[in-house]
């Protein structure tokens, strides 16, 4: 009984950290722009989170045929292992690209816009 | 991106030794500084903080060159010698010549997406206007280098393709990956290095002192990647303007 009074104590804690600053930006913004807020931010996480998945996968796709690349001829570990550094990298900017429209839609203060 | 910096005492302090000075030599200039206390931003006063401490640390190393070599000594041959066997991997042989820049660029982008991690300071990195400096000095230095090894004419010939027939296509398709590189380059280096920090930033929110420590181990690392995948990149393009016909594919 303590245990899970403690545990939904933290849990209300986080949740109210989490909705703090919804909160704060709705009690200076005008309704229109509240709407638009909201959607700027369900579209920020969409953005982020289709970026993130469809790299992570193919980020996993080089690394597995690395690795059988490897294992089938570990002479050319140094070769493979370049390669796959040079791929992941390269994956990784187009993810970085996404994240970053992401940062400048969450940056903007879409209240200042009439 | 307003509301995001908060000043800091080394940029406040050389400001106001340098800050008038130089608003009074802009205005001669016809320049008219808003706020002469607020002339030089910070990420000048971070960038001026590495060139300073590489400067100094690596000319104490280079002082005295003994044959057993010392501490310091030793630990610049390994950063040289991870430099210098980059560029023979990538290029061959002549690749030796281009380790003054790759070196220099190597060490300032890794110094300064570390400078960030230490309170007080921050990472010059993190803002557009350097990394954007760092990818275009690259670029000028990979275009000048092809045109330097093969004559001018030649290396603009090669944006024609390898059938002069369909140049019309090539070129634009060249011109655009060319035009690529420095664009990916600082913004791959400027949105790592920011994302990082804001992490960090998001995570001290938190928990103040504790939270970030591990994020912060993390940003060592990604820091020494960003830099490595800089350098790689560098090597790869020079690679790419400085091969002789016979070694095209």
């Amino acid at each position: 009984m303590n245990k899970n009074l403690k545990s939904l104590g933290l849990l209300l804690f986080f949740a109210f950290i989490a909705a703090a600053p919804l909160l704060a930006q709705e009690a200076t913004v005008s309704e229109s722009k509240a709407s638009l807020f909201r959607l700027s931010l369900i579209v920020a996480g969409g953005i982020i989170t289709l970026a993130v998945a469809a790299g992570a996968f193919c980020q996993a796709k080089a690394i597995s045929s690395a690795c059988e690349g490897i294992s089938r001829n570990p002479a050319s570990a140094p070769t493979i292992r370049f390669l796959l550094l040079l791929g992941l990298i390269l994956i990784e900017t187009l993810v970085i690209y996404a994240l970053l429209v992401t940062i400048i839609i969450l940056m903007v203060k879409w209240g200042a816009y009439a | 991106m307003e509301g995001l910096e908060h000043s800091l005492a080394i940029v406040e302090f050389f400001n106001k030794i340098f800050g008038k000075p130089l608003a009074t030599l802009l205005g001669l200039a016809g320049i008219r500084v808003k706020d002469p206390s607020r002339c030089i931003p910070d990420y000048i006063v971070m960038s001026l903080v590495v060139v300073v401490v590489l400067a100094v640390l690596l000319g104490l190393a280079a002082r005295k060159r003994r044959l057993v070599p010392g501490k310091l000594q030793s630990a610049l041959e390994l950063i040289i010698g991870f430099f210098e066997n980059l560029l023979v991997d990538i290029i061959g042989p002549e690749g030796k010549k281009f380790l003054p820049m790759i070196g220099t660029v190597g060490l300032f982008v890794f110094f300064s997406n570390v400078l960030g991690l230490v309170p007080g300071f921050m990472s010059p990195t993190s803002k557009l206007n350097v990394t954007i400096g760092c990818a275009l000095t690259v670029f000028v230095y990979y275009h000048f280098q092809g045109m330097k090894a093969q004559g001018v004419i030649k290396y603009l010939k090669h944006f024609a393709g390898p059938i002069p027939f369909l140049a019309p296509l090539m070129v634009p398709i060249e011109l655009i990956s060319h035009f690529s590189r420095p664009v990916s380059l600082s913004i791959r280096l400027f949105s790592n290095i920011f994302a990082e920090e804001m992490l960090i930033v998001v995570m001290a929110s938190i928990i103040s002192y504790l939270l970030p420590l591990p994020f912060m181990a993390l940003s060592l690392f990604t820091g020494f990647l960003q830099a490595f995948v800089f350098v790689l990149l560098a090597c790869i393009y020079l690679s790419g303007a400085v091969a002789h016909e016979e070694e095209h594919a």
